[in-house]
C-alpha cells in the first residue's frame, strides 16, 4: 500500500495551523459564494483565485479546493431552503428538498444533503487515492501521439456526449483552441494572430478569460432575474442529525448507486449535471413507491446530492493523473497549477509528491471540516441572502478586476475580462456551452505541441495515431465518441428493424 | 417543527416586470453571433495562412494547427447560421426583454465606467466610486451605508493585496499623493 503511506505523509504536510486556517477560510468563502445568488463553484474559484497567487502551491490548492467544496455545500442550502439551485447540478436536489423544507423538515433535508455530499465525495476521493497514482504511472509511458489521442478523446466526448447542439459545442471548442494559440508560437517563435498588437503578444490568458466568462457574465445574467426570495432558515439540532444518520444504512443501495454513477460520469468530461439527474431518476425508478418522489422524500435528496458530489470530486482524477480536467472547475484549478509554476500531467505524481498528496489529503480533511461547518452554521449563511445584491454585485466586479489584473499586471487584461464577460453572457443565452471553451483554452497549447511533436516524429504521417494498440484504441474511441449520436441512432434503427414494434 | 426557524424575506423592488416587450429575439442574436464568428474564422484563417499553414522540412508550419481550427470554426458557424435561419421555433423566442436589458445595463455601464476609472484613477479609488455609487444609485441604499461599505471594502482590499500579499494594483493620483 504505497498510496496509503504517501497519504499519511500528505496529512503530515497538511496538519499545520496555517493550512488549517486557510482551509477554514476557503470553506467559509466557498459557502458564501455558493449561497449568493447566481454564483457557484467555477465562478467562486475563478474570482478567488488571485488571493492565492502569492502562496506556495500546496497552501494555494488547499484553499482553492476548499472554496470548491464550500461552494458545493452552499449550493445545497439555497436549493433546499429557497428552491433556488445554485448550480445546474443542484436542480435535482430541489425536487424533493424544497417540499421537505415546506413541510417543516428543512433541517432533515439539509442534513441529508450535506451527509450525502460528504459520502459522495468520500467515495470519489478514495477512488482518486488508489486509481490516480496507477493511471499516472501508466501514463508516464505516453509519448506525444498518446497524449494527443487523449486530448482528442476529451474534446470528442464533449461533442458526442454533450446535451447542447453539436455545432455550438464545436464552435465553443474550436474558438477556445484558436484563442489559446494567440501570441508567440512556442515551437518556431513566430507571432500568430496578433495583428501587430503588442498587448496580444503575451497571448490570451486563460484565467482572465475565465474570470470574465464566469464572473462578469454571471452577474449580468443574475440581474436579469427577479431577485426576491422567501424561505425559512432552520437551525440544525444534533438530534435531527443523529436521527438522519441512524436511517442512513437503510438507503445504502441508493447511496452506492449514486456514488458509482457520479464517479463514472465525473471522470468522463462534462458529466456532473447528468450525474445528478441520473442518480435521481434511477432512485425513483427502482423505488417501490414512485409516487412519493417529488413530494418531499428523503431519498430524493440523497440520490442527486451523492451523485453530483461524487462526480464533482472525481472530475479531479483525470486532472491530477493526466493533466486533463474533467469539468469547468477542474479546468480552472488546472489553470491555477500553471500559475504556481507546476506542470500538470503524470509527472506531477513523481516530481511534486508533497503537492499531490497534500491535495488528496485536503480533500478528505476539507470534506470532514466542511460537513461540521455547514451543519453548525446554516442559519448564519442563509441570512447572507439578506445582504442586498446591489451591495454584493459591485464587490464581485472589483474582485474580478483585481484577479484579472494580478495575473500579468496588465491593464489590457481588465478590458479583456470585460470583453469575455459580454461574450459569456451572449453565449449562455444562445446555448453555446462554456465548459468546452474553458477546457480548450487551457489545453490548447499542449494539444498543439503534442500534435506537432508526433507529426515531426512520424514525418507527417497521420498513421502515427494508429501506430500501436494503445494509441490506436484511444484515437478510435475518440472518433466513435465524436460520432456517437449518429451511431446511437443507427443502432436504434437496426434494433427496431430486427424487432418489429409492439405498439 | 423546529422553533429556531428564521424567516428570510428579500424583496426586489426593481425586478424586471414580466410582461415587458422583447428587444430582440434569440434567432436574430444567433444569426448575428454566427456571422461574427464566421468573420473571425476568416480573419484568423487568413492570418494563419499568411504565417504558413503547410509543411516544411521540420514538420508543420506555425499556422498549420490554427488554420485548420479556423476552418472548423468557420464550418460550424456557417452551419449555425443556416440552422438559425431555417429554424422557426427559436427565432421567435425572446433573447432579452426591455426591462431585463435595463437591469443588465444598470450593471454593465457602471462596470465599464469602473474599468475606465481604473485606467486613470487607479483601482482602489475606482472601486470605492463603483461600490458607493452602485449601492446608492442602483440599490437605493442609504448614503452613509453606501459610503461606509465602499470604504471598508476598498480599505480591506488595499490591506490584503497591497500590504499583506504584495500584489500591486494599478494606482492613480490619490495613492501618489499619499506616497504609496
Amino acid at each position: 500500500m504505497e498510496a496509503f503511506g504517501l497519504l499519511v505523509h500528505g496529512f503530515a504536510v497538511l496538519l499545520t495551523w496555517k493550512t488549517l486556517v486557510l482551509m477554514m477560510t476557503g470553506l467559509v468563502l466557498g459557502i458564501f459564494v455558493g449561497v449568493l445568488p447566481g454564483l457557484g463553484g467555477p465562478n467562486g474559484v475563478a474570482i478567488l483565485l488571485p488571493l492565492t497567487f502569492s502562496m506556495d502551491p500546496t497552501s494555494a490548492i488547499v484553499m482553492l479546493s476548499c472554496i470548491y467544496w464550500g461552494a458545493l455545500f452552499g449550493g445545497a442550502i439555497t436549493s433546499i431552503l429557497f428552491n433556488i439551485p445554485g448550480e445546474a447540478w443542484s436542480v435535482a436536489t430541489t425536487f424533493d428538498g424544497y417540499p421537505m423544507a415546506q413541510q417543516g423538515r428543512a433541517a432533515e433535508a439539509l442534513t441529508a444533503a450535506f451527509t450525502s455530499s460528504f459520502i459522495g465525495s468520500l467515495v470519489a476521493v478514495l477512488l482518486i487515492t488508489f486509481l490516480a497514482p496507477m493511471i499516472s504511472s501508466f501514463a508516464l509511458r505516453f509519448g506525444p501521439p498518446e497524449f494527443f489521442a487523449v486530448y482528442l478523446l476529451t474534446f470528442c466526448s464533449f461533442v458526442g456526449l454533450g446535451r447542447e447542439a453539436k455545432h455550438k459545442t464545436v464552435i465553443s471548442m474550436s474558438l477556445g483552441l484558436l484563442l489559446a494559440g494567440v501570441g508567440m508560437d512556442t515551437v518556431s517563435g513566430q507571432l500568430r494572430m496578433t495583428f501587430g498588437s503588442a498587448e496580444l503578444l503575451r497571448g490570451i490568458n486563460f484565467l482572465v478569460a475565465v474570470i470574465g466568462l464566469f464572473g462578469i457574465s454571471e452577474i449580468l445574467l443574475t440581474m436579469e432575474e427577479r431577485l426576491a426570495l422567501r424561505g425559512h432558515a432552520a437551525g440544525i439540532s444534533l438530534r435531527v442529525v443523529l436521527s438522519v444518520w441512524k436511517d442512513l444504512p437503510k438507503y445504502w443501495v441508493t447511496l452506492a448507486r449514486s456514488s458509482f454513477i457520479g464517479c463514472w460520469l465525473g471522470i468522463t468530461p462534462g458529466g456532473a449535471i447528468a450525474a445528478s439527474f441520473m442518480g435521481y431518476n434511477l432512485a425513483k425508478r427502482f423505488s417501490k413507491d414512485q409516487e412519493s418522489f417529488g413530494k418531499g422524500r428523503i431519498e430524493g435528496v440523497f440520490a442527486p446530492e451523492t451523485a453530483a458530489h461524487a462526480s464533482g470530486t472525481s472530475a479531479l482524477l483525470p486532472m491530477l493523473a493526466l493533466g486533463i480536467p474533467g469539468s469547468g472547475t477542474a479546468a480552472i484549478l488546472l489553470g491555477g497549477l500553471m500559475v504556481w509554476g507546476l506542470n500538470p500531467g503524470p509527472l506531477l505524481f513523481v516530481e511534486h509528491k508533497d503537492f499531490v498528496w497534500g491535495l488528496i489529503a485536503s480533500m478528505y480533511l476539507g470534506n470532514v471540516v466542511g460537513l461540521v461547518l455547514v451543519l453548525t452554521t446554516v442559519p448564519i449563511f442563509a441570512s447572507i441572502l439578506r445582504v442586498p445584491f446591489a451591495a454584493v454585485a459591485p464587490m464581485i466586479v472589483v474582485s474580478c478586476a483585481i484577479g484579472a489584473y494580478a495575473i500579468q499586471n496588465a491593464m489590457f487584461d481588465i478590458w479583456l475580462m470585460l470583453g469575455f464577460g459580454v461574450v459569456g453572457y451572449v453565449f449562455k443565452k444562445i446555448g453555446v456551452p462554456l465548459a468546452p471553451f474553458t477546457l480548450a483554452l487551457v489545453l490548447g497549447n499542449r494539444a498543439e505541441d503534442a500534435f506537432r511533436l508526433s507529426m515531426i516524429g512520424s514525418g507527417g504521417d497521420m498513421k502515427v495515431f494508429w501506430s500501436n494498440g494503445l494509441v490506436g484504441s484511444i484515437t478510435t474511441l475518440a472518433i466513435v465518441l465524436l460520432f456517437w449520436p449518429v451511431i446511437d441512432q443507427a443502432l436504434a434503427t437496426v434494433s427496431r428493424l430486427l424487432r418489429p414494434a409492439k405498439a | 417543527m423546529s422553533n429556531t426557524d428564521i424567516e428570510i424575506v428579500v424583496e426586489d423592488p426593481t425586478a424586471p416586470e414580466a410582461g415587458s416587450p422583447a428587444v430582440v429575439s434569440t434567432g436574430v442574436v444567433d444569426v448575428v453571433v454566427s456571422l461574427l464568428l464566421l468573420a473571425l474564422a476568416v480573419t484568423l484563417g487568413w492570418d494563419n495562412w499568411r504565417a504558413g499553414a503547410s509543411w516544411d522540412a521540420t514538420g508543420p508550419q506555425p499556422g498549420y494547427f490554427p488554420f485548420y481550427l479556423s476552418v472548423i470554426l468557420g464550418a460550424a458557424s456557417l452551419y449555425g447560421l443556416v440552422a438559425a435561419l431555417v429554424s422557426r421555433r427559436e427565432a421567435s423566442e425572446t433573447f432579452v426583454t426591455q426591462a431585463q436589458l435595463r437591469r443588465v445595463m444598470a450593471v454593465f455601464v457602471p462596470t465599464l465606467l469602473f474599468c475606465l476609472a481604473t485606467q486613470f484613477l487607479g483601482l482602489y479609488v475606482a472601486s470605492f466610486l463603483l461600490i458607493a455609487g452602485f449601492m446608492r444609485l442602483v440599490g437605493k441604499i442609504a448614503l452613509w451605508k453606501s459610503l461606509l461599505t465602499a470604504f471598508v471594502f476598498t480599505a480591506a482590499m488595499f490591506v490584503t493585496f497591497d500590504i499583506a500579499f504584495d500584489v500591486i494594483m494599478p494606482k492613480g493620483p490619490l495613492e501618489a499623493a499619499l506616497g504609496r
